[in-house]
């Protein structure tokens, strides 16, 4: 993976750039020593690290428009930052740019139930939306396994999912208006608390842009009323087959589980071992189906589910009887990759999202690679909407391991890609999967996607070398090729 | 004389944009052509747009997997069809697209027609727009190349989502070809509580009460009595709140509203038969089918929409707990009922109906701030940087 080359002219200007950055957000806003720096480095994706040119941490919009501004003014490109998890190199710094950092903006501005949404800053996090407003029986759906950490600006960014997207959906489907500040300096607003967002649906584009079109500095997200009940049902199968067929047989059935996940057998053995919770050992997949809403459904919803299974001939079945072995029975499926750490030294998280049909299949020819690179793997995978969680486990230390688990990575994802998938669920495809974005578009798409960037980042100054594998300059991409000449369609039926 | 090119595969429609982009040659992009009461005139003094591109031929389901929850299909393809071929197994479009044609006489509509308006009917509430359901999307852009996004899995985040963009864009960036959407489970039954003789204000906290429950309220919406003769068990004032699901939930949920709606008043409610025919009237805008009178549409904060009313003074209901307003006003009063809904939590106001010299010299869209206006030319040249799809449809000059 390589990023594009340093400016050499901009870091000869550092200096010049720090002290403009420094009238520009007073105070401790601005980092430029090495060790203060270090935080930094990396995101969520730890094997790519690299020091940024300066960090600012700025606290108001005026502030980010300044730096904005200055920055396009001056040839200075910036890597927006939220709480930096991002599982894709979303924000990894470069050593040309400014990590422009919106931690300072925490604070939920406003809680509208009467309208049923809230109005926050970028750098709150996603969970500390739920809590401001859970003591009204509220919450915010979307929840990446991230929340505790991950903030709402980079959810807008990445459009995060979670394990209740399949039901409540992803950030997309769960925001309203947005400020925002484009490259020039100039502020935003899109949407509002309407429901619809005017002209363009420039406020769909923003979401999971990657922080490649503009900086956010606020959101209004949805809150929901908070399902009364939930319960979950815990579910082994003596093969992937019958686990995927459950969960087909559920949606056929016409029910939509406020959750459901599936593990393999390496993930179930690894989380047991973690955090004894009592799955069972002895099946190829476990199925974890939640049922939220009413308790007279919960409780009918779940009598359907053992139907279902009872007929798939499951080999163990558990349904939760309190809130307490509710929290028990996902505890090994939020724990799965801290799990997996402590059987490997290091692991690689992947994140393709396949047609459900396909997983008997594509496990089948993972296991077939897992043994071609002589690394594991274990599964995690939202199954109600068939996006795959596979952990490739390695050990960094041993020369070579790293680029045999990225390469066996590759592998997965392009055999994604391959039985009609895609290459990211909700990572996004930040660095990591850059380079594999040609598997999934043709030329023509991936310009007309950086026509759009260009639409809104002329100088091309925003989160440099992500997203995309090649560059095209703004003027290049815009140049139109025509072919004049005579109707050349004589099979078109006219009128 | 308008030529109608009438493509049938993704090459011709390339094959047309291509040449008429090539010849600068401005043209209409067409489903059925049931909704072309809604938008600016096209063209201009300078330029005539004498040639359309019509994808009615172009149709057909291409992929139905119920399991899977996704359904692909040739943009010409009649919505209808798609209803009929989800129905059959127990499905649905959880948006409820509503039927527009009728607001302009017509019948009808395709499935291109249905994502360029980003058509969403009374479950908005609950379940979105066109846009919330839309997976993936092949479109011929104006610069005559076929480009795609998104894909037929229900949760994806490659690239940027172009299909987004292009939905609800008019037919002003692309000429959609393919598209990809997620389809959901019908419910097992209905039930509706209604109270009545409700005003504005009342209503809005009624709704608001039952929103704001746990009882997953799909469908709020007010007709005031002056507009509720077309509902059935119309005369007064109706308000009505939609409770979906398993049967045994139905029924729970729709006694709790009942209860928690008893203080505004005395509460009855609809069985599923009587429900589908209420919500489809309330979905069609049927109060105001039939007539050639201006329409708008208000996209509103739904607690300011009593007031919003109030201060425009036409007829008018509410759908979305409020959030929506379908309003007989005057084109003359469009500046007034603008600056109504600015300073009432701001919003925006559409012309969807109006004689074709009121929607040249009143925008049909809501005026945008100098910044995103200048913003959204951009986002329109990268797509069609000579201006030949559907060009001044959305704005002038874009």
């Amino acid at each position: 993976m390589k990023m594009p080359d340093p400016d050499v002219d901009v870091i000869a200007r550092r200096e010049d750039i720090l002290a403009a950055m420094q009238s520009l957000v007073p105070g401790e806003g601005v980092i430029a020593d090495a060790t203060g720096m270090a935080v930094y480095e990396s995101d969520g994706l730890t094997a790519y690290r690299q020091l940024p040119l300066i960090v600012v941490l700025p606290e108001t919009v005026e502030q980010v428009s300044a730096v904005m501004a200055y920055c396009n003014a001056h040839g200075v490109k910036i890597v927006p930052r939220g709480a930096g998890t991002s599982l894709s190199g979303g924000a990894l710094p470069a050593a040309d740019a400014i990590t422009l950092g919106l931690g300072k903006f925490n604070r939920v501005l406003e809680v509208d139930f009467e309208n049923r949404c809230a109005r926050v800053q970028p750098g709150v996090t996603n969970l500390g939306i739920t809590h401001a407003v859970e003591a009204d029986g509220f919450y915010y759906a979307p929840d990446p396994s991230s929340q505790i950490a991950c903030t709402i600006g980079g959810n807008v960014a990445e459009n995060s999912g979670g394990v209740h997207s399949l039901k409540y959906g992803l950030t997309t489907n769960n925001i309203l208006g947005i400020e925002m500040v484009l490259p020039g300096g100039e502020v935003l607003r899109l949407g509002g608390k309407h429901m619809e967002s005017e002209g363009y649906d420039l406020l769909g584009l923003m979401t999971g842009s990657e922080g490649l079109l503009g900086v956010i500095t606020e959101v209004t997200v949805r809150i929901l009323p908070k399902p009364t009940t939930a319960r979950a049902v815990m579910l082994g199968f003596e093969s992937s087959e019958a686990g995927g067929q459950c969960v087909a047989d559920i949606i056929g059935a016409g029910i939509i589980p406020g959750g459901m996940e599936m593990m393999d057998r390496p993930a179930i053995k690894a989380a047991e071992a973690f955090v004894q919770v009592g799955y069972p050992l002895d099946v190829e997949a476990l199925l974890l189906v939640e049922l939220d809403g009413p308790s007279v459904e919960v409780d009918y919803l779940i009598e359907r589910v053992r139907e279902i299974a009872e007929a798939l001939g499951y080999v163990s079945m558990r349904v939760s009887e309190s809130e307490e072995e509710r929290l028990q029975f996902w505890a090994g499926r939020k724990a799965a990759f801290p799990a997996i750490g402590r059987l490997s030294p290091d692991y690689y998280c992947m994140d393709g999202t396949i047609p459900r049909h396909k997983l008997p299949e594509v496990l089948a020819r993972m296991s077939k690679l897992s043994d071609k690179y002589e690394l594991g793997v274990a599964n995690v995978f939202h199954a109600g909407d068939g996006n795959l969680h596979p952990l490739i486990m390695y050990d960094a230390n041993k020369p070579g391991e790293l680029e045999r688990a990225e390469n066996f990575g590759s592998d997965i994802l392009r055999l994604c890609v391959e039985v009609g998938g895609v290459l990211t669920g909700e990572h996004g495809v930040g660095v990591e999967k850059r380079d594999l974005m040609e598997e999934v578009f043709t030329e023509n798409d991936l310009k007309q996607q950086q026509r759009v960037k260009c639409a809104f980042d002329p100088n091309q100054l925003l989160n440099p070398g992500k997203v995309f594998p090649t560059l095209h300059r703004c003027a290049e991409l815009g140049r139109m090729h025509i072919q004049r000449g005579q109707l050349p369609f004589p099979d078109i039926p006219r009128f | 004389m308008v030529e109608i090119l009438k493509p049938q595969t993704s090459e011709q429609v390339v094959d047309a944009i291509a040449w008429a982009s090539g010849e600068e040659i401005p043209i209409e992009i067409l489903g059925s052509g049931t909704k072309r009461g809604f938008g600016r005139p096209m063209g201009d003094a300078n330029r005539t747009v004498a040639h359309a591109v019509d994808l009615s031929g172009f149709s057909g389901i291409t992929l139905y997997e119920p399991e899977e929850l996704v359904l692909s299909a040739w943009a010409g393809t009649p919505l209808a069809e798609i209803e009929a071929a989800v129905a059959e197994k127990g499905q649905m479009l959880a948006f409820e697209p509503p039927r527009w044609a009728r607001l302009y006489g017509e019948e009808g509509g395709t499935l291109g027609g249905m994502i360029a308006c980003n058509l969403a009917g009374p479950r908005r509430v609950k379940a979105g727009a066109s846009r919330d359901h839309i997976l993936g999307i092949e479109a011929v852009t104006g610069r005559g190349e076929l480009v795609k996004s998104g894909g037929r899995v229900v949760k994806n985040v490659t690239g940027y989502d172009l299909s987004k963009l292009l939905t609800g864009s008019f037919g002003t960036l692309a000429a959609l070809t393919q598209i990809t959407i997620k389809v959901l489970p019908s419910p097992e039954t209905i039930e509706t509580v209604v109270l009545s003789g409700l005003d504005d204000e009342q209503a809005i906290q009624a709704m608001s009460v039952a929103l704001n429950s746990s009882h997953e309220v799909s469908a709020a919406t007010h007709v005031p009595g002056n507009l509720s003769d077309v509902l059935p068990g119309g005369g007064g004032a109706i308000t009505a709140v939609r409770a979906e699901g398993f049967v045994p939930s139905v029924g729970a949920r729709s006694a709790a509203l009942q209860k928690l709606l008893a203080p505004f008043g005395a509460t009855s409610t609809l069985d599923m038969e009587a429900s589908k025919a209420f919500w489809s009237t309330i979905r069609d805008v049927e109060p105001f089918v039939g007539t050639d009178d201006s329409l708008w549409r208000l996209s509103v904060m739904p607690s300011e929409a009593a007031r919003i009313i109030a201060e425009i003074g036409a007829p008018a209901f509410m759908d979305w707990g409020g959030g929506l307003i379908w309003c007989q006003a005057d084109t003359a009063d469009a500046a007034s009922l603008r600056r109504a809904l600015a300073a009432h939590g701001g919003g925006h106001a559409s012309l969807v109906r109006a004689g074709e010299d009121a929607r040249r010299d009143i925008p049909v869209f809501e005026p945008q701030p100098a910044p995103l206006a200048a913003l959204s030319t951009r986002v329109k040249d990268s797509f069609d940087p000579r201006h030949i799809l559907n060009p001044g449809r959305m704005y002038e000059g874009v």
